[in-house]
């Protein structure tokens, strides 16, 4: 400790009742502690966290006037802050505080070999020690906070936490890429258990998403870049263009009237026609068109025009440009939400050629009363009223060799209310459903399958293994399990329970975002227990089925959940930074950026006057990766520096 | 001329002659030759899944080793059964060290050491990734324009996943040839069924069952013949109608040809006249009217 002549360290050691007393001697470690140099003082204790261990630190601290503070006990990751703010108490700078690992790394691997055992915990200790003598004092900084959220994605996930982030009183910008939020829960009929309508529940959220004061919704927009750390992210948003200018836009729709152009409606999954000029759905929010510049014909062929003639307010512009935006955030929400896995991977079930076959988002919209049939369940092909109808379920998931290996949790819940709506749609029409076992684990979930069997759901546990056309039929061949026979159902269509996946566009994202993902592209929470809304980035959440399949219930609490801590993070006003970073010894560095290269925070930068590299200590997290990356050793970890480092190896040599 | 060193195995010199004649027929007209092996020997026709299983490989891999030998890297094949051992033994050979080990000690009477670097080449690979359907079908033209072919895989094309010359579960290589051919490939839900295989020794009336299934759903998507390149599809699709035809008073016959007299047509080559004394169900006519378009 720079300007501090005496050291006078104190080592407390804690039994930890008979985890660590049981194995090693206490006594002789005391012994051996109080002998170390500039030991002041060697003590022990039962359990060194419980409340009168604490207060016994802190009298020791005042009785020998202890500068440093060595305890021996368990990992660090359980009671390092424990001691910490115990020895701040009294009057000691937390960061003089060391704990020697004699537990885990010691008492606990060493059970029958108490002698050698307590040797070792003595050398723990003595490296402890000799490190902590060289601890300097070190003090908090803090950072303001821009106290306005963004969140990506605006389907249920999304609208949730901008609502509970706008209602606490916070602003939040919600970016949604698609013309309209409400993402593919919008797509849906009636929700599985209790068949209320999909619509019903959401196109309120998604009004109040639309007049919150306190969000600002930029929908058909994207965003391309991400600087900063927690509290202070500066994000660059494009608002792509559309055609329309929307501030001048009404919404009365005769555009999209008027246009000649149809094509085949994303939202409907291709069942339905939509127009070249168009909102995915009438209820859009916002609702202004976009154009579809693929398929309009003036910007294919540059003729037409009929929106523009049409359009009173004038709000038709065909130059209009893409435009970046830039906005000051302290956190960010990440919902983008997922995919159905292609049914062109399934070449088994036909590969997506027989037009009876098709996936679950599409019967969804079958069933919905705004989808293309008008809520008539007709088939594809020719427009009939199919008299059975086949449900395959785990469609790509569980399938390790070939396709997912997830289970996407929430399909035998909604094949079973699409066999259940499909049986109350059509009278007198049988429902199939194949599946590998009834996943209903959710408040009254199972007692909603029950509901299906007793109402004439037919359930058969087997897999599918085709699915072929054979003249206006779709042939299904497969096995029942339980009756270990072979299975062929001659029905009118088939549905695939597809794997659910996260959207296709999530590694561009990632790269902007710097968060990761698992082997699947869904997006990596903190921790998979004690922190699965938080990222690897402090200040960017997660929520929706990005992180994982799930459905809306669980959505909903998860997206509040983030909220939550978006709010808890807002109610500070300055961040508290961990002091426990680097710096860079200037007279040392070359300037030669090996540390910039290897640093995976983004902490560190080139000044190019001075040639010597900078480190941004609200971005650090003190890794360490720089000080390994330095050939001269000018980047020096605090309270972890190559002296202290090489001191604690001496004491084992 | 490219020449292709061949291993035909053993029913190409018996029961599908007629396979191997068309293919150097087609194949010359396509500018390759096939030179075959001086040495050559059993395939093992079924790849062993036995644990003790290192004798089975023992012959597919001497016939890899023939072609090294011989100063080739490529095994040209038409049989489906021998394409199959031929590439799953080598793969064993290069992937599973303890088996290469096995199998290195059991062949050390051999003049070199097998190095792993055969590769197996399929007919069907060969036509679409080195003459290239595109180019085929400029050569052929109008062709079989009017003919309808349901191709039949079989399971030793395509199987298992990642050997196999295409897609296991939705192949298109077969499709794609008939097309260039000029002919309309049947949309054919049991291309890739199991024709019974071996069960035609023991169990005909298995094979005759599996028959009925394949010729009834190519007849229900209007095909004129069934195409086949695996000889013991052949047999079992062709030969086992007769059975078929005991058994089931209403089923109809129809021919199935190999793709090589298919293609061997659509190049306006003719159909020899010993070829036909092969088939069982009768192919005249479906001959004239390929002739005729051709
Ligand atoms: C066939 C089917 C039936 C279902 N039925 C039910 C049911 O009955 N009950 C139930 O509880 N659940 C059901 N679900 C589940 C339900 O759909 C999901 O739980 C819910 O929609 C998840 O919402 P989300 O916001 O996480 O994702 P999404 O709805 O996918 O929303 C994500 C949003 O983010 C946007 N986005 C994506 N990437 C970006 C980006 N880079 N930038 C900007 N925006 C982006 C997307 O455009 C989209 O609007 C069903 C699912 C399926 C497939």
């Amino acid at each position: 400790m720079k300007g501090s002549p005496i050291k006078k360290i104190g080592v407390l050691i804690c039994h930890c009742g008979k985890n660590i007393a049981g194995t090693l001697d206490i006594p002789e470690l005391i012994r051996g502690a109080a002998a170390l140099p500039d030991v002041a003082f060697a003590g022990d204790y039962k359990y060194m966290c419980s409340q009168p261990g604490q207060e016994l630190l802190k009298e020791k601290i005042k009785e020998f006037g202890l500068n440093s503070v060595v305890v021996a006990a368990c990992t660090p990751n359980l009671h390092e802050p424990t001691f910490r703010k115990a020895a701040a108490e009294a009057g000691l700078n937390p960061y003089c505080v060391e704990m020697a690992n004699i537990r885990e790394q010691c008492a606990w691997v060493h059970q029958n070999n108490g002698h050698s055992a307590t040797e070792k915990a003595l050398q723990i200790i003595a490296m402890m020690v000799k490190k902590v003598a060289q601890n300097s004092p070190l003090f908090e900084a803090s950072i303001p906070i821009v106290k306005r959220a963004l969140i990506i994605g605006g389907g249920i996930a999304g609208m949730q936490a901008a609502l509970d982030i706008a209602d606490a009183g916070y602003e939040a910008i919600l970016v949604e890429r698609e013309p309209s939020i409400g993402g593919h829960m919008a797509q849906l009929s009636e929700t599985f258990p209790t068949l209320d309508c999909a619509q019903c529940i959401l196109t309120p959220k998604m009004v109040s998403i639309g007049s919150h004061p306190r969000i600002r919704l930029l929908a058909y927009s994207e965003v391309r870049g991400l600087e900063g750390y927690v509290g202070n992210f500066k994000v660059k948003i494009e608002r792509k263009s559309s055609g329309v200018d929307w501030d001048k836009c009404t919404g009365c729709g005769i555009c999209m009237e008027k246009c000649p152009t149809k094509v085949p409606g994303e939202f409907d999954r291709g069942l339905g026609k939509r127009k070249a000029i168009y909102t995915p759905f009438p209820q859009a929010v916002p609702n202004k068109p976009v154009i579809d510049k693929a398929n309009c014909l003036y910007y294919k062929k540059g003729v037409c025009r009929i929106c523009e003639k049409n359009c009173e307010a004038r709000a038709i512009n065909f130059q209009q440009e893409p435009q970046i935006i830039e906005e000051d955030v302290g956190a960010i929400v990440v919902a983008t939400g997922y995919d159905l896995y292609s049914t062109e991977n399934l070449g088994e079930y036909g590969a997506g050629e027989i037009p009876d076959v098709i996936d679950s988002l599409a019967f969804e919209r079958l069933l919905s009363a705004s989808g293309p049939t008008s809520g008539e369940v007709r088939r594809p092909s020719d427009g009939k009223i199919p008299k059975s109808v086949v449900f395959i379920h785990c469609a790509g998931s569980r399938d390790p060799e070939k396709h997912k290996p997830y289970c996407s949790r929430i399909c035998c819940m909604y094949s079973t209310k699409q066999a259940l709506l499909y049986k109350h749609a059509v009278h007198g029409g049988q429902p199939y459903l194949f599946y590998i076992d009834i996943r209903s684990g959710g408040k009254n979930y199972e007692e909603f399958v029950e509901r299906a069997q007793s109402e004439g759901v037919i359930y058969t546990r087997g897999k599918v293994g085709r699915v072929y056309q054979e003249g206006d039929k779709v042939i299904v061949q497969g096995v029942d399990t339980l009756l270990g026979k072979p299975m062929k159902i001659e029905a009118d269509m088939v549905v695939l329970a597809m794997a659910m996946q996260p959207q296709l566009t999530t590694p561009e994202l990632r790269r902007i975002l710097k968060i990761t993902t698992d082997i699947h592209g869904f997006w990596t929470e903190a921790h998979p227990k004690m922190n699965p809304l938080g990222t690897t980035t402090r200040g960017i959440y997660l929520a929706g089925c990005g992180q994982a399949p799930r459905d809306i219930p669980d959505t909903v609490s998860q997206a509040s959940g983030a909220a939550g801590k978006v709010i808890g993070l807002f109610s500070q006003n300055e961040l508290p930074l961990d002091p426990m970073t680097v710096y860079v010894e200037e007279d040392l560095c070359a300037g030669c950026g090996l540390c910039v290269a290897a640093c995976s925070y983004e902490a560190r930068s080139l000044d190019p006057q001075k040639r010597i590299v900078l480190v941004n200590a609200a971005l650090c997290q003190g890794c360490g990766a720089c000080m390994i990356a330095c050939p001269n050793g000018a980047t020096i970890h605090k309270n972890f520096s190559r002296k202290q480092i090489l001191n604690m190896v001496d004491v084992l040599t | 001329m490219t020449k292709l060193l061949y291993y035909p195995g053993c029913t190409l010199k018996a029961d599908a002659q007629h396979f191997e004649e068309s293919a150097m027929c087609a194949l010359k007209e396509l500018g390759f030759e096939l030179q075959e092996l001086e040495r050559w020997n059993c395939c093992g026709t079924v790849f062993s899944l036995a644990t003790d299983n290192t004798m089975f490989h023992l012959a597919p891999l001497r016939n890899l080793l023939r072609t090294r030998e011989e100063g080739g890297d490529k095994l040209f094949t038409l049989c489906s059964m021998c394409y199959n051992t031929l590439k799953r033994a080598n793969k064993l050979f290069n992937e599973d060290p303890e088996k290469n080990d096995k199998v290195r000690k059991a062949m050390y009477e051999e003049a070199i050491a097998y190095d792993g670097k055969t590769q197996t080449l399929h007919l069907l690979s060969l036509l679409r990734d080195e003459v290239g359907f595109d180019t085929l079908k400029n050569k052929i033209g109008k062709g079989l324009n009017g003919i309808k072919l349901a191709p039949y895989y079989g399971c030793m094309l395509l199987r298992p996943d990642g050997l196999g010359v295409d897609n296991m579960e939705h192949p298109r290589v077969f499709e794609d040839l008939i097309r260039a051919m000029g002919a309309e490939a049947a949309d054919f839900p049991f291309r890739a069924e199991c024709c019974g295989s071996y069960q035609t020794a023991q169990q005909p009336e298995i094979v005759a069952e599996r028959t009925r299934l394949i010729i009834g759903s190519a007849r229900k998507c209007g095909a004129d013949a069934v195409a086949v390149s695996c000889p013991l599809c052949a047999f079992n699709l062709d030969q086992r109608q007769a059975i078929a035809a005991r058994l089931h008073s209403d089923f109809e016959l129809m021919p199935v040809l190999y793709i090589t007299e298919c293609l061997c047509l659509a190049l306006g080559i003719e159909f020899k006249e010993p070829w036909k004394a092969f088939h069982y169900a009768p192919v005249d006519a479906v001959i004239r009217k390929m002739e005729k378009k051709a």
